[in-house]
């Protein structure tokens, strides 16, 4: 396995860090869904969310909404990645233990 | 196209958290006989992107965005089941941590983008790629033609969850979603070559004709 292909992810999560970067130009339109709730009236029938952790993208208690909003990209990005990881990790740990078993 | 709480009904909500849970959890069992160990960096890295580029909204229409779902992208360099997990990830990170979707729709949004999304997206590129083999031509229409169509077919499960719901006429909702997502899914089709692209030149053995009938020789 070449250094390529075996560093490969690596790259693959710089490249989607520096995607997140670029977050706070991302256009301010409602999406198609909220378009067409909006064109159709029924927008307001979407309920708050039972609690808050990092609304609309936005890291709380920062200043500059670019800033916020690039930390919360960042963030995100990081725990997907994590997430994605570890749940690959366990259900191979789990194939393999079947083999062992089997 | 993340549906918040409060535009579905109860009965669409549960029908749509048992498919859900049904689908992803049968997706779990497969991947534990199919992924290779390389392919566990790559869920990562692919959930990890498809976080990212989906901040990215971009213009479509006056005053309309969209951004890339991600599901065809992640059949093509994953498979279908892989591919569902990783998206199915994304998908709770965003409900949980950052209020992107309902928690009681979270069952609607893994149904349409995680499961109907992948599927698309994995039946269209398996299937033009079978006839078209192996050139990067081929690679790049099959792959353009599979995110524009899951997006479109993704709008369409959306639609018909607002019908059944209530919450909108069949007649206005399905025609205007699917419009919409029609531009959408050109922008989706853009990306997922991009990134096709990049791929066809760091890791074209992702993106080899052998991969797709690897997978189908799994199932």
């Amino acid at each position: 396995m070449n250094a390529l292909k075996r560093y490969w992810w690596l790259l693959g999560l710089l490249l989607a860090v520096i995607v997140a970067l670029f977050s706070p130009l991302a256009s301010p339109h409602p999406d198609g869904l909220e378009r067409v709730a909006e064109d159709q009236g029924f927008i307001e029938r979407a309920e708050e969310a039972p609690y808050q952790v990092i609304p609309d993208y936005v890291f709380p208690g920062i200043g500059s909404e670019a800033l916020a909003t690039i930390l919360a990209g960042i963030v995100g990005t990081l725990i997907v990645f994590g997430l994605g990881y570890g749940l690959a990790l366990v259900l191979r740990r789990g194939e393999r233990e079947g083999i062992s078993k089997g | 196209m993340h549906i918040p709480d409060g535009f579905l009904n109860t009965a669409t909500s549960a029908a749509t958290w048992v498919a859900s849970a049904g689908g992803v959890g049968y997706a779990a069992q497969r991947v534990t006989r199919t992924l290779r160990e390389r392919q566990v960096p790559l869920m990562g890295v692919t959930g990890a992107f498809i976080f990212a580029a989906q901040m990215m909204n971009f213009t479509v229409a006056g005053g309309t965005s969209g951004h890339l779902l991600g599901g065809a992208l992640a059949a093509i360099l994953l498979g279908p089941w892989a591919a569902s997990l990783v998206l199915t990830c994304v998908l709770v990170v965003q409900a949980l941590i950052f209020q992107d979707g309902g928690l009681l729709a979270l069952g609607a949004n893994i149904f349409n983008m995680a499961i109907v999304g992948v599927w698309v997206g994995w039946l269209v590129y398996s299937g033009l790629r079978r006839l078209l083999g192996e050139k990067t031509w081929a690679t790049f229409l099959s792959g353009f033609a599979a995110a524009w169509l899951s997006v479109v077919v993704a709008a369409l499960a959306c639609s018909v969850e607002l019908g059944l719901s209530g919450t909108a006429a069949w007649g206005v909702v399905l025609p205007a979603m699917g419009g919409v997502h029609a531009l959408i899914g050109i922008g989706e089709g853009l990306i997922t070559t991009a990134v096709l692209s990049f791929l066809r030149v760091t890791r074209p053995d992702l993106l080899a004709l052998r991969e797709i009938k690897r997978v189908e020789g799994a199932q």
